[in-house]
């Protein structure tokens, strides 16, 4: 409890922009939980609800687990997604397990779920009958399409639902097959759209009171990242297809092979003056001389040729020696990084983007904190994920007040299993 | 006819928690999605632009390919909702009417480059002296300091130095990126939860903050777990074109995309309650519709463990199944895994997102007169229903200068000479 109780003690560091909230959140995997991550990153005190007989998936059957033996606290997804929050295990089938986590929601701000819909109306989490009792808690149902509609109990991952919303079609060569999205792309989508949400929802309840239900379909939101394609189809009668790298405006602009296996970069030219800045930073090379690439129209007729002799260059330079000339020019231009270079970028580093949390069973875990800077209220992150359970003593005698034998009779019970 | 006009006099709905929210949005691509959730949840956006109008009205495609300042699709996606004024930042009469707009806000959203609103005179302190309860969000490709702070960026270049563009597309083959651009709707996203994050702080602080937003750190967030896999095991995820990892302890990849009749399909032999209840649906739809290939028929799915699968099994099974989906349409696939409750979905064009009857029947689509030649056009609708109400697109984006009497005038109350001493110059 040492640990726990410093965190709680007010005035240690900057004051968090959610202190005093509490958020208790049902749910699983990355698009219910990710929610409370970031809101517990900015002081909300929130508790992850799981069960030892139904824990988090991200704990059973998502790799990767610490040197790859399966667990509930080995599992680096459950880690990742969760840290600063604090965990509990209720048997949510025994009807006193249902009555305790009813008793929190009366005492928290939002309640966070992400089942399929009806799920929670039927365990007994109906909103209507939560609200009568609770008329400003704010609730967030995330689920794939919605509590409402033909496909609302249709089941289905995150990184199928980005393929359709119309994103994966959008991804690869033209004339081949379109290549993945990595990871449940549209989930966080979903998320910052949660966040967002419960947010604005507890803007206007400090004003009038009220709380908010909030029906959230990840889909749906998914669908705000495609605005101008969804526009251009209705007015132009075009189907925006992928494109490889190309783009409608800058050309050349693509990725381009350096020196070392698998090491590329970004460069793009935004316009004929850039083309003339690149072509000096290039060296000048005769053919970069001639006429047609003064344009942007004769730059796309040629645009192939042009991407390969702009890779003649690159190749034999390193990706570090690349990016440095053609920055030092005030061109676009940036290092295709790997997932491991992402912890040594020092832009990144700079930002204290990725952060190094403990965990008593895995050691250390990268977690991200948000992409954003709050200067008055910066975000706080001191350990990951909990481990299965770890604050029930913390959660059901601290602040729902059960003494040391009720808690015990109803661990006997099974309530807490 | 006659378009939406005027500072909206209405009653906070549900779906408009942030009526009374005043936000000031400095032009620009990287910021706009950031104004557009803001002004969709009911605060009143005001966009001010430079007198010849922001550079991402000149952004193609545009409606029948003929260019125009209100043409672009990107335009009007990302700026519906907002108001517009123009208003010239280097001229001093310009900066006086940029403080009155200023001292009426809650929110300042710009996406300058860093040290371009010091240049102008307006950094972040000034702006900090004129409202202290003026919450400062800015978005730029790297943040606003740091080592590449001042380095320019695009999207690609963003999506490149995120990680995320290394994991799309084929192995040994140039990594690709997303052909509609999509760091400017994450970074926009993230600046409108940090900006609400400032907005609550502010309710018990009294004052507003810094909220300095970095694309190239808003893509990182996309790609989770391949940073979890080299947090614990030191692995390296890579792009594998139409293939999932991270569903086997034992490395084995899934195939995700697969060609059916007319285009293509996402489907993944899975574990998992769901992902076994799938695989023996599949098996009694084949049998519906032909021979099931034996290394499918043998399968008991109640103990179907995909984790522990080898490649070679991986591929055995993938081979018997290819063939079936190729005789399907993207919408007999469709229809068939919804009948069946089955894991899977149709790699859908923007014209089968149109058609989906699950939007349909939520009441997602929003027709918006977007130009006074009467043309209209669906919307994506508000992002989530708030108790059972959606955030409507209530006006299209604005015309250059379009609200300049009206913010300037009407509600400012500037007066003429105040107007005259700028307008030649700096107010168009």
């Amino acid at each position: 409890m040492t640990e726990l109780a410093t965190l709680a003690r007010p005035g240690v560091a900057s004051p968090q922009a959610l202190a005093g909230i509490r958020v208790v959140e049902i749910g699983f995997a990355a698009a219910g939980p990710l929610v409370g991550k970031y809101l517990a990153n900015h002081g909300a005190e929130v508790i992850h609800v799981e069960s030892r007989t139904a824990p988090d998936v991200f704990r059973s059957t998502y790799p990767p687990f610490k040197e790859n033996l399966p667990g509930p606290d080995r599992a680096g997804m459950f880690a990742f997604y969760n840290d600063g929050k604090r965990g509990v295990t209720v048997n949510l089938k025994h009807p006193r397990g249902v009555e305790l986590v009813r008793d929190l929601v009366a005492r928290s701000d939002v309640l966070i779920e992400s089942f399929p819909a009806g799920t929670m109306a039927r365990r007994g989490f109906d909103h209507a009958s939560l609200a009568a009792e609770h008329p400003g808690l704010v609730m967030l149902s995330s689920c794939n399409q919605g509590q409402t509609g033909p496909h609302a109990q249709h089941p289905g991952y995150g990184s199928q639902l980005t393929c359709l919303a119309g994103f994966v079609h959008l991804l690869g060569d033209p004339d081949e097959s379109p290549v993945i999205l990595y990871g449940p792309y549209i989930d966080y989508i979903a998320v910052g759209y949660g966040v967002i949400a419960v947010l604005a929802a507890l803007a206007r309840r400090r004003s009038t009171g009220r709380g908010t239900y909030i029906d959230l379909s990840q889909y749906e939101a998914g669908l705000q990242f495609m605005g101008p394609a969804l526009l251009e189809h209705q007015l132009n009668g075009t189907i925006p297809t992928r494109a490889g790298d190309r783009d409608t405006v800058a050309v050349p602009h693509g990725v381009y092979p350096c020196a070392g296996e698998d090491r590329w970069i970004a460069l793009s030219v935004w316009t004929d003056e850039e083309w003339s800045t690149l072509r000096t930073a290039l060296g000048d090379p005769a053919w970069a001389c001639d006429e047609r690439w003064r344009t942007a129209a004769g730059r796309r007729a040629g645009e192939g040729e042009l991407d390969l002799r702009i890779a003649e260059w690159t190749r034999p330079r390193t990706r570090e020696e690349a990016v440095g000339r053609l920055r030092a020019a005030s061109l676009r231009a940036a290092p295709v990084l790997t997932i491991g270079e992402l912890f040594q970028d020092e832009q990144l580093t700079h930002r204290a983007f990725f952060r190094g949390l403990p965990h008593p069973v895995i050691g250390t875990v990268h977690c991200i904190s948000a992409p954003f800077a709050l200067s008055a209220t910066p975000s706080r992150q001191e350990r990951a994920g909990p481990t299965l359970g770890a604050d029930n003593d913390h959660v059901f005698g601290g602040i729902l007040g059960l003494g040391d034998e009720e808690r015990a009779a109803l661990a006997r019970d099974g309530v807490f299993d | 006819m006659s378009l939406p006009s005027g500072p909206e006099l209405r009653p906070a709905g549900s779906a408009e928690p942030l009526v009374g929210m005043r936000v000031i949005e400095l032009a620009d691509g990287w910021s706009a999605q950031c104004g557009r959730i803001l002004a969709d949840l009911g605060a009143d956006v005001v966009k001010v632009e430079p007198p010849a109008g922001d550079g991402a009205r000149a952004r193609p495609p545009f409606v029948a390919d003929r260019p125009g300042p209100d043409r672009g699709f990107w335009w009007l996606a990302l700026n519906a909702n907002k108001r517009g004024v123009t208003l010239d930042l280097a001229h001093p009469g310009g900066q006086l009417v940029l403080r009155r707009l200023v001292e009426t806000a809650d929110v300042l959203v710009e996406s300058l480059p860093p040290g371009e609103l010091e240049r102008l005179g307006i950094g972040a302190d000034r702006l900090a002296s004129w409202n202290e309860r003026l919450i400062h969000t800015s978005v730029t490709p790297y943040g606003s300091d740091g080592p590449l702070a001042s380095a320019p960026a695009s999207d690609l270049e963003v999506t490149a130095a995120s990680g995320a563009l290394s994991l799309a597309g084929e192995p040994g083959k140039p990594p690709v990126r997303t052909t509609l651009p999509q760091s400017p709707f994450w970074a926009g996203m993230y600046a409108a939860m940090g900006t609400l994050l400032a907005y609550l702080a502010r309710g018990t602080t009294g004052r507003g903050q810094r909220v300095d937003t970095s694309a190239q750190a808003s893509m990182v967030t996309v790609h989770p777990p391949a940073p979890v896999f080299w947090s614990l095991l030191g692995e390296e995820h890579s792009r594998l074109g139409p293939y999932l990892l991270g569903r086997s302890i034992v490395g084995a990849r899934f195939r995700n995309i697969w060609r059916c009749r007319d285009g293509y399909v996402s489907f993944a032999i899975q574990g998992g309650a769901i992902g076994r209840h799938t695989g023996k649906r599949l098996v009694e739809w084949m049998a519906t519709r032909g021979e099931v290939p034996e290394a499918l028929r043998s399968i008991d799915w109640d103990r179907f463990d995909n984790t522990t699968l080898r490649q070679e099994d991986v591929e055995r099974l993938e081979a018997a199944v290819a063939p079936f989906f190729e005789g399907l349409t993207k919408r007999e696939f469709f229809e068939g895994v919804v009948a069946r409750n089955m894991l899977g979905y149709p790699v859908s064009t923007v014209a089968d997102v149109l058609e989906d009857p699950q939007l349909r029947s939520r009441g997602f689509w929003q027709e918006t007169q977007i130009d006074a030649a009467g043309r209209s056009v669906e919307f994506p609708g508000g992002f989530a229903l708030f108790d059972g109400e959606r955030p409507r697109v209530r006006r299209p984006a604005p015309r250059i200068g379009e609200h300049n009497d009206e913010v300037y005038v009407s509600e400012l109350g500037l007066r003429p000479e105040e107007l005259a001493a700028t307008r030649a110059a700096a107010v168009a």
